[in-house]
Order: structure tokens, then C-alpha cells, then sequence
């Protein structure tokens, strides 16, 4: 990898003001070069410094490939590498951690012209991001049923429940979560069957990641529930929010799915 | 914010006893119990797990990042679609049309 010859200029500034002078031209090729790097015999530097400019941008670029993958394919590589070069410009990282970037993706691409004729894009790529927190997200044991078992059932409307830390709700308009998994695994992508709505919960249990469709009414009830909610409250908010909400199916697949770490009756709660 | 509807204790009990009752419920499912769920493909609403694979598991900054590759140009790119949103045809609209991407491109 080619070195960059740094004048005189790198001795006399300290090591932040160089970086603050050496960095903004990285993500706009329209900004000239620093004028503080040099090459040997102190010529222009022009070539050299477009080494680093590539290097950082590809990087990033990758970054986003890696993390939104079901994104990338419904696109096709060329037209994700050029939507996330735009979008790695205007939205730098803002932590040295590559697996903490992209978090403002599924808004860019939810307002990127070119992405409109695909209006389920943004929520699939939603859920990527999720899916990747989900997997660096704490480890933790999910709520054992025996605990919801062993609550007097006249208490049970005031159980609260703990958040898994890998627990995110999805909600989507598209079948996000049906373009999502087609696209997210290794078969061909074929006629899709849906065109409902779906909400997702992402869960990390144990080690893998799951995404479920939630039922109607799911999404409200977890979200309530994630929200510190009571059991009685998120249930009558679910049932208003679509009266096809089944509680027993929805707590059963909570339990499933790891969502909850524990539950817990505060005492001399309204009844 | 008031609530409409009122939940009484008896339908709760019941709601939590059908879903403890429910299947395996008893025990969370093993990663291979839930593949098979998965494999059985996704008519069984919440009871179907879908886990999102994925290359590079960890994502970037992690061990299979790639190394660099020339990209540096490319302002002057026209944008067409070439993934599977040409594959997906959707029922009742076109939202797997790859067409109208076309049209977007301002001139």
C-alpha cells in the first residue's frame, strides 16, 4: 500500500488538526485534497491520496453489503454499491465499529428517489439492521412459562414483563418479513404469496437470531408489553388495535420465541 | 389514556393457562426444533421461526471483512435493478416490477 509522504505541514500540527484536515476531503471527491500531504520532491499528492479515498469509501460500502444483504440482492450488487456510496457520503459513521453502522440506511433508502418503485425496501432493510443487533445484543435466558404459571391468575393483569435485549418489533405496510427471508436465504427467489402486511419479532434466544411474523394484534401487544405495560393493559390495547387478537396465541408465541427475560406483579397494583 | 376495553381476570387466566397448555410450551425449543418448524414452511402463524442467514454472520467490522477493492468511481451511474425484485411478482400490484426504476432518473 502506498505511503503517504507527510511534509513538514504533519510536524507542525498535532496529530487531531491533522486528522481534522486530512479527513473531509475522504468522502467528497469534489473537495480538493488536503494541502498539507506532499509526495517526494514535494509534488502534488493528487493519486496518493485518492488510495485512501477509495479505501475508505469501498470499506464502508462493504459495510453496509455485509449487514444488508437481503437488500443488496433485491437490488442487484450495482445498484446497492451505488445507492450505499451516496448514502456513506452523506451519513459517515459516526463509531469506529463498523457493525454499529447503517442504522439511518433504511430512512435514506425510504427517501431515495431511485428506490421508489420498490416502497418495501426500507422496512426490509429495517430488518437487517435489527437482525444485527439482535446478534450483538447481551446475551440473556429467556422467561421460563413456569414463572407465568406460577402467578395467582387473579394478578395476572398487572404482571409486567422484562425485555429480551435482543427483542425488536418490525412493524412493516409490505410482507417485509416474507421479502426479507426469501431474500436471506441461499435458494431462489420465486413468486411471492403475500401481499399482507407483516410485522416481525426479531429474537436471539440462544446463539441464532429468529425473525417471526407476528399475528394481528401481535405487534401492539409486544410493543405494550416491551413498554413496561401491564398484561391486562396490552392485551385490551391489542384487542382494539385488530379484534383478531388472540391472547393465548400471542402469549404462547412470546414464550417461544425468547422475548421476555422475566416477569413480575407489582404489589398493591390497581386492580 | 383510557382504555375501552376492559379485560376481566377470568379471560386472562384462561388466555395464559391455553397458552402455557399450547405444544411445547413448557420448554423453550431447541435451535433444531425450531428449524424443522421452519422447514415446514410458514402457514403456522408465530409458529414459524425464520432465521435470517447471513454470510458474514458477525457483519463488517468483525473477522470476514474483505479487503478493498477499486470503487472509487462512479458518479455517473444509472441505476436498474438487477436482483431479485425482478423475480418477486406480487399479487394485486407490482411492487416486484423493476421497471418503474427506470422511470425515476431524473435527466
Amino acid at each position: 500500500m502506498a505511503e503517504l509522504v507527510v511534509s513538514m505541514a504533519k510536524r507542525r500540527l498535532g496529530g487531531l488538526a491533522y486528522a481534522a484536515a486530512f479527513t473531509p476531503p475522504l468522502l467528497d471527491p469534489e473537495v480538493e485534497e488536503p494541502g498539507l500531504i506532499a509526495g517526494p520532491n514535494g509534488k502534488a499528492a493528487k493519486k496518493r491520496y485518492n488510495v485512501y479515498r477509495n479505501n475508505v469509501t469501498v470499506s464502508l460500502i462493504n459495510a453496509l453489503a455485509d449487514t444488508f444483504p437481503a437488500t443488496q440482492r433485491i437490488v442487484g450488487e450495482e445498484f446497492f454499491r451505488a445507492m450505499a456510496r451516496i448514502h456513506v457520503r452523506q451519513s459517515p459513521p459516526a463509531s469506529p465499529l463498523l457493525f454499529e453502522y447503517g442504522r439511518g440506511f433504511a430512512d435514506f433508502i425510504e427517501g431515495f428517489e431511485h428506490a421508489r418503485a420498490l416502497p418495501y425496501l426500507a422496512d426490509v432493510a429495517r430488518m437487517e439492521r435489527v437482525w444485527l443487533d439482535a446478534y450483538h445484543a447481551a446475551d440473556a435466558a429467556p422467561l421460563k412459562p413456569d414463572a407465568l404459571a406460577s402467578i395467582p391468575p387473579e394478578r395476572l393483569g398487572q404482571a409486567t414483563f422484562a425485555a429480551h435485549p435482543a427483542a425488536r418489533v418490525v412493524r412493516s405496510r409490505f410482507p417485509a418479513v416474507t421479502i426479507f427471508a426469501l431474500n436471506r436465504q441461499d435458494g431462489p427467489v420465486g413468486r411471492l404469496e403475500t401481499a399482507e402486511p407483516e410485522d416481525g419479532l426479531v429474537t436471539r434466544p440462544q446463539l441464532e437470531v429468529f425473525v417471526r411474523r407476528l399475528p394481528p394484534g401481535g405487534a401492539v401487544f409486544l410493543e405494550s408489553l416491551m413498554a413496561g405495560k401491564p398484561l391486562g393493559k396490552a392485551v385490551a390495547v391489542a384487542l382494539e388495535d385488530d379484534e383478531r387478537f388472540d391472547p393465548a396465541a400471542n402469549i404462547a408465541g412470546m414464550l417461544e420465541a425468547g422475548a421476555f427475560t422475566a416477569v413480575a406483579v407489582s404489589e398493591g397494583g390497581r386492580r | 389514556m383510557s382504555t375501552k376495553t376492559l379485560i376481566g381476570a377470568a379471560y386472562l387466566a384462561s388466555a395464559v393457562t391455553a397458552a402455557l397448555a399450547t405444544g411445547a410450551a413448557a420448554a423453550p425449543l431447541s435451535e433444531a426444533e425450531v428449524k424443522a418448524a421452519m422447514d415446514a414452511g410458514m402457514e403456522k402463524c408465530y409458529g414459524v421461526a425464520l432465521a435470517g442467514q447471513n454470510d458474514c454472520a458477525a457483519g463488517p467490522g468483525t473477522t470476514c471483512q474483505g479487503t478493498s477493492t477499486v470503487d472509487y468511481q462512479g458518479n455517473a451511474w444509472k441505476f436498474v435493478a438487477g436482483g431479485t425484485c425482478e423475480t418477486m411478482e406480487l399479487p394485486g400490484d407490482r411492487m416486484g416490477s423493476p421497471e418503474a426504476l427506470d422511470r425515476d432518473i431524473p435527466s
